[in-house]
């Protein structure tokens, strides 16, 4: 990216250098991202015929973007392994639909809180980072595995004491009713009407007809756009922050101890700080997801964060590329478009497929034979399983791998042929 | 002894004295949950014995390795459907049929397992190693996917074929006491000792055991590597065959994600004894398998899984290595 000779005069476009970053694959990756994230809600609603269920989708799989880009601080920068991410996704979700909800008043409080979503993003955000340091003061001094132990155990912990502790966090009924986010009205304008029931009476939004115009409501409370708007930008935020932490003192010092914890140590580095570091910083994306993630599923149950969850992201981002933002990103999108729209809907596409080749005797129940439809929603679990080993066999370096590290990969094997490799790129 | 150390002794020392209250108190309930907790424990222990051989030789934490273990489970239910047996009462053919499918589905676990090394551990050995990790849940995923298409979300039943009923039960001083519960524990026994023979008897052992340590310089001493990797992996797998349907033959029911659950409480048995470390990985697991049953009948079943992990977080904070505290070798 270094311009050898600046001495021609660049247009306005070329001010932008657009075309060299094109030619850097990370950067170009972020501009289509960024143009599709554009380009999505207005295509769907075309598409689709002004239905929002596309952007509450999409709104959805943000939720795991930011997840996805947390852990990327753990595991692929500080080379930390956290199989308890989910934990964190919880307590975030939590703080936020205790305090935004009625729930306390059942619980031994007999008080509910109704605090603004834009101070508890930041709050819960501090709660789970607080919780993260908590839980890495006394174990970051294990080393490799033991860790990623610990966190398992914290990860299995957490949903069991939601589960456990009906009183406080609604148990296996979860919490509901919890508090939209809202924004003023000289924000949102006065048709929106967003904190005012009359006004949402009345609001153009209310109309199923202006739900065809492309004209975004930005109402909380039954507009998915905005919340669609709202993960975006807080995404732009978190790769702003994160990239900045990567080029950082602290960035270089999590690269150091990665690759070896004892030479990281002897340049002068704190290594148990930096991991705790990591740790917190981490879990604070986690928090912050959960927070949205309460907000706009309105529905906080100790199901959405058992392991599964903590595996997924940790999926998404070994085979998005670890360590790089904009590989981990993809991955997060393509295994949540494989885990909630390919998979779920293979069995009504192979249906059809079979209906229009004249296999429609194949659809019909049938002694053992349950029906196409039937057998291939048995066959998810296979499906995703293949998918997850064969793109782990073809691209061992995930889908788009950190630039540092494919040098590093090759230099080892350059240097010192055969099995020490893994020397070098160890996590 | 520095503060931590003492921490740790005095938290051991008073669940000890808390166990012991209880034993005091009512020590017929104590005794019958012991042996509960025992009879569990066996089996835990068989499947704990596969993740730490694992995560001995290659440092993976195999997660396809519980679910490995329920496949051993289903297909000897499915074995068992070949011969005549009779679920009502203990005969000839019921003994024929254990003594010919347990080293059957032993076998078979030992040959999927291996097939499974093959396809999706070995080709990843100088990848990342978070690759081989992805492609272990990957294979978990799928052999849970092969279960549930083979007998779907339902539970199966698995024949009750043991001795069982009046005649193979006794009640010595109140507690309660069946064949099963011997049986269990007998057989994982065996297993075990075979095992510890052949890790310090034989050539194939030592072998692994110096795969464990360096592989690098056991590949310089003329060892296979992956010829004894993919033993480890056979005989993690014969275990686990073996544990599967001892669960089978104990609990007379299996389901398709019973290995998620069951392998997470195996595996943290494995770091409860020290990882890596065999006579860690039998003690792990019988002692999880005791505390999960005091849990279960002291404080209750719904707090169990707090109270396992939250051991398991406190072992490792105050003994990082495990209770046996033998170090693996930072590779």
């Amino acid at each position: 990216m270094t311009d050898s000779a600046p001495a021609k005069r660049r247009s306005p476009m070329g001010r932008l250098r657009l075309r060299e970053r094109m030619r850097d694959r990370d950067q170009a990756i972020y501009g289509v991202l960024l143009v599709a994230a554009l380009v999505y809600p207005m295509a769907t609603l075309f598409a689709s015929g002004g239905s929002t269920a596309y952007i509450a989708q999409a709104a959805h799989a943000g939720t795991w973007v930011l997840l996805a880009i947390g852990l990327n601080v753990v595991v692929g920068f500080a080379g930390l392994l956290d199989l308890g991410y989910a934990a964190f996704f919880a307590i975030g979700a939590y703080t936020y639909a205790l305090f935004a909800s009625s729930q306390l008043s059942a619980s031994p409080l007999h008080h509910n809180f109704h605090v603004p979503f834009w101070i508890m993003i930041v709050l819960g955000m501090f709660v789970a980072a607080g919780f993260g340091a908590l839980l890495g003061f006394p174990t970051l001094r294990l080393r490799g595995d033991y860790l990623a132990i610990v966190t398992l155990g914290f990860g299995e912990i957490v949903p069991q004491l939601s589960f456990n502790l009906p009183q406080w966090t609604g148990g296996i009924n979860a919490i509901g009713g919890i508090d939209q986010p809202w924004l003023p009205a000289w924000i949102t304008g006065p048709w929106a009407g967003a904190n005012n029931v009359a006004l949402i009476q009345n609001s153009t939004c209310r109309n199923p007809l202006a739900q065809t115009q492309f004209i975004p409501c930005f109402s909380f409370a039954f507009d998915p756009i905005a919340f669609y708007v709202l993960i975006v930008i807080l995404i732009i935020g978190a790769v702003i922050l994160v990239t900045n932490l990567y080029r950082s003192r602290l960035g270089r010092a999590w690269m150091a101890i990665r690759e070896d914890e004892v030479a990281a140590a002897a340049m002068g580095i704190n290594t148990v700080t930096t991991k705790l570091l990591a740790f917190a910083i981490g879990a604070s994306f986690s928090g912050f997801a959960g927070a949205y993630y309460g907000a706009s599923f309105d529905l906080v149950s100790p199901d959405d964060f058992l392991f599964v969850v903590s595996i997924t992201v940790l999926v998404m981002i070994v085979l998005g590329g670890m360590g790089n933002i904009p590989g981990v990103i993809v991955g997060a999108l393509v295994i949540y478009f494989v885990l909630y729209t390919l998979l779920p809907s293979l069995a009504s596409n192979a249906e059809s497929f079979a209906n229009n080749f004249g296999l429609s005797s194949l659809t019909r129940q049938n002694g053992e034979w349950p029906g196409l439809y039937a057998e291939v929603q048995r066959l998810q679990f296979l499906i995703y399983g293949l998918i997850l080993v064969l793109i782990m066999l073809l691209r061992p370096q995930g889908l788009f791998p950190s630039r540092i590290r494919e040098q590093e990969l090759k230099h080892a094997v350059s240097q010192e042929e055969g099995s020490a490799v893994e020397e070098g790129v160890r996590v | 002894m520095s503060p931590i150390d003492f921490g740790f002794y005095i938290i051991s020392a008073a669940a000890v004295i808390l166990l012991a209250a209880q034993a005091v108190l009512n020590p017929t309930a104590f005794i019958q949950i012991t042996i509960f907790g025992l009879a569990d424990g066996a089996m835990y222990a068989l499947v704990a014995l596969g993740y730490t051989m694992v995560y001995g030789i290659i440092e993976l934490i195999n997660f396809a390795h519980g679910d490995v273990f329920t496949m051993g489970g289903y297909i000897s239910a499915a074995i068992l459907g070949f011969f005549a047996i009779n679920e009502n009462s203990f005969t000839v053919g019921n003994l024929i049929a254990i003594l010919i499918v347990f080293p059957v589905v032993m076998l078979i676990m030992g040959g999927i397992n291996i097939s499974i090394e093959r396809i999706a551990y070995r080709p990843l050995r100088n990848a990342p190693r978070l690759a081989p990790l992805i492609t272990a849940i990957g294979m978990s995923f799928v052999l849970e996917g092969v279960m549930f298409l083979w007998h779907g979300p339902a539970s199966v039943h698995f024949p009750d074929i043991l001795p069982h009923g009046p005649n193979f039960q006794a009640t010595v001083n109140g507690v309660f006491v069946t064949f099963k519960d011997g049986f269990v524990m007998v057989t994982a026994i065996v297993l075990v000792t075979l095992l510890a023979f052949f890790i310090n008897r034989t050539k194939l052992g030592k072998a692994m055991r110096a795969t464990a340590q360096d592989r690098d310089a056991a590949q310089l001493m003329g060892i296979d590597i992956n010829r004894t990797i993919a033993a480890t992996f056979f005989i993690g797998a014969l275990l686990a065959g073996a544990g599967g349907m001892i669960w089978g033959l104990y609990f007379n029911n299996l389901f398709y994600n019973l290995g998620f659950r069951t392998g997470l409480v195996a595996f943290t048995s494995a770091v409860f004894g020290g990882i890596g470390n065999i006579p860690g990985a039998a003690i792990g697991g019988v002692l999880i398998g005791l505390i999960a049953a005091y849990s279960d009948s002291y404080i209750g079943s719904k707090w169990t899984e707090v109270v396992i992990f939250g051991i398991l977080i406190g072992v490792l904070v105050f003994r990082p290595t495990g209770l046996l505290g033998m170090r693996v070798p930072e590779k």
